[in-house]
């Protein structure tokens, strides 16, 4: 289990052998990688061009939210590795943002642990996004979407 | 005890942080924010009743019912954009 924050760029090769070397239970694993989008898509328009995004976070607060919820995806499956990598500060589109890994035995649980990260951490790490646009610059607003996708995995 | 800005609210208040020491009868989250909003017209825009924002006591995410007993840090957010 490992989470990381940090400004410097990941090298998703790396990371992901750096995850898997040395331990041979691992029979599938499950790749998430975000990146800066060069425009705004909601419910299927595409507008306002993005220039570049800065990324602000909590220090402290973002790495327990995050290794909580590592915690969490650990306690529901059965899982042999885990990697979060989230950026902050300021980056162009097409640029990494974060890198969500999952290994397990089967590909089942590496693909539902994965998923699981990724809508948690969009709406319980705290992360705020700052687009640059020709409009000058604007916070982006939760998305009811990420509240639904999260809300999904929530124990009944 | 310290309190932090983040994101937009930052902005609007004016500053990342300050250091404050809360008169007697502050005992919730709620309460401090009612008190702050009369620090600044900036403060009162920021945490302005029905502003979508949330507040977290010692780096852990809080409802505005948490008591504030002993906290040494608040922080008030807009919603998480992650990810």
């Amino acid at each position: 289990m490992a989470v990381r924050v940090q400004e410097a760029d990941f090298d998703v090769g790396t990371e992901l052998a750096g995850l898997t070397d040395g331990n041979k239970r691992i029979g599938g694993l499950a790749v998430f990688v975000g990146l800066v989008r060069e425009m705004h898509v909601r419910e299927g328009y595409h507008r306002d061009r993005i220039d570049a995004l800065t990324l602000e976070h909590y220090p402290g607060m973002t790495e327990a939210a995050l290794q909580e919820i590592e915690a969490e995806a650990n306690r529901r499956w059965p899982l042999e590795a885990t990697l979060i990598v989230h950026r902050y500060g300021r980056m162009e589109p097409g640029e990494r943002i974060v890198l969500v890994a999952v290994g397990s035995p089967h590909r089942e649980a590496a693909f539902e642990a994965c998923e699981f990260l990724v809508d948690w951490l969009k709406t319980k790490a705290p992360f705020w996004k700052l687009e640059e646009t020709p409009a000058g610059d604007q916070w982006v607003g939760a998305h009811e979407g990420d509240d639904t996708a999260a809300a999904r995995w929530e124990k009944k | 005890m310290k309190v932090r800005y983040f994101a937009w609210m930052k902005r609007t208040v004016g500053l990342p942080e300050e250091e404050i020491t809360p008169p007697a009868g502050i005992e919730t989250v709620g309460d401090l924010i009612v008190w702050l909003r009369g620090r600044s017209p900036g403060h009162a825009e920021a945490l302005a009743e029905g502003a979508a924002f949330g507040a977290a006591v010692d780096q852990r995410t809080a409802t505005f019912d948490v008591k504030l007993a002993g906290a040494r840090e608040v922080a008030f957010f807009p919603p998480f954009t992650g990810g």
